[in-house]
């Protein structure tokens, strides 16, 4: 089996998660810039953060063999200090050429705040200017379908933004059909107990198909499970799936999305 | 798949959270003090359960959402706690 894990927080990971994951058949990583726990004081902190992604990381990942990708973001959970947020989105250009940016993430909303609004539409405008692909962050419970439809409605209020090179991630059975039917790509993050189980997933997949669906594990410092990606994969396995049609999903498709961007090859 | 395979793969899981959920609620009403729009917005969506047709899991979602489309003037915290404060109104009007 091989797969790739497109959302993956790895700097809040052990090497012996990265260990597992090659063991399991993951072919690369993708790190989009998130929330460290706390909010950081001011946007060296995050310049530190952006090299820790585009070089610490990249070089951790390749002691196992494990193509590392990023991308880079004022995450929307310290999106309300607009002073903060001009700082850092000044600073993010400087990194967009590193050979492992793939774009603009994950930006979105958290509490669905008129600043966190105003720094997500900045963000979309520098992806814009930047001909960058986007990843967006959807909120959590009861403001995910709210956030989703907000987000929505900024992507489509922006021309020079092509919706097949956004992923809106985190979608739920409420959300996910809003999602594909704007064009955009839909990611379902796998958790224990928030955002999508391994069978919940299967059933949005089976209702809605594997065209532009993608699925992740999102782990980090929280609950969370670096192998659910192919735990799923034995769910689907469990259910009849074939292993051309598990392919598909958990490989095939993020590779497809990801290929837009020519800097993400694989050996 | 077939419903028998469905039931002879799921049945048990199911079984176990439908307990869980009856257990929650005795310790809940077992335990002192008052309540909070969470118990109000938890107890609507379980009423979509015993619906006849599918989507039951939309509608939970839908029924412990924020429904609304205006931003908040600003963000006072970063957590969510799964249920819409209003929902408890628009649940038991």
């Amino acid at each position: 089996m091989r797969y790739i894990e497109p959302h993956g927080h790895m700097v809040s990971r052990t090497t012996d998660d990265y260990l597992d994951m090659v063991t399991a058949g993951c072919a690369a990583v993708c790190e989009p810039a998130f929330w460290a726990g706390f909010d950081r004081s001011s946007a060296s902190g995050f310049r530190d953060y952006f090299r820790q992604l585009t070089e610490y990381e990249p070089a951790r990942a390749a002691k196992y063999g494990l193509p590392h990708f990023c991308w880079l973001c004022l995450n929307p959970k310290e999106s309300e200090d607009l002073s903060l947020a001009a700082d850092v989105l000044k600073l993010i250009p400087e990194f967009l050429d590193r050979p492992n940016v793939l774009g603009i993430g994950e930006i979105g909303l958290n509490k669905n705040s008129r600043n966190e609004l105003r720094v997500l539409e900045q963000h979309v405008d520098l992806a814009a200017r930047t001909g960058q692909m986007i990843l967006v962050h959807t909120p959590h419970l009861e403001d995910k379908l709210k956030g989703t439809r907000l987000i929505l409605d900024v992507l489509k209020a922006e021309p020079r933004i092509q919706p097949e090179r956004v992923l809106i991630d985190h979608v739920e059975e409420h959300t996910v059909k809003a999602v594909l039917d704007r064009g955009h790509w839909a990611g379902m993050t796998l958790y224990p107990i928030s955002k999508c189980t391994p069978a919940r997933a299967v059933d949005i997949l089976d209702v809605y198909g594997m065209e532009r669906l993608w699925l992740n594990s999102a782990c980090d410092w929280g609950e969370s499970v670096p192998l659910a990606i192919p735990r799923t994969a034995l769910e689907m396995r469990r259910r009849g799936w074939t292993a051309e049609a598990i392919d598909r999903v958990i490989y095939q498709n993020p590779v497809r999305f990801l290929r837009q961007n020519p800097r993400f090859t694989l050996a | 798949m077939k419903r028998q395979q469905v039931l002879d793969l799921y049945f048990m899981d199911a079984r176990c959270k439908l307990i869980e959920l009856a257990a929650f609620l005795d310790r809940v009403q077992r335990a002192s003090g008052e309540a909070d729009f969470r118990l109000d917005g938890f107890r609507g969506a379980l009423r979509h359960l015993s619906e006849g047709d599918v989507g039951r899991a939309e509608r939970v979602l839908h029924s412990l959402s924020d429904p609304t489309l205006e931003p908040i003037p600003a963000a006072h915290g970063k957590g969510a706690i799964g249920a819409w404060p209003g929902a408890a109104a628009a649940t038991h009007p």
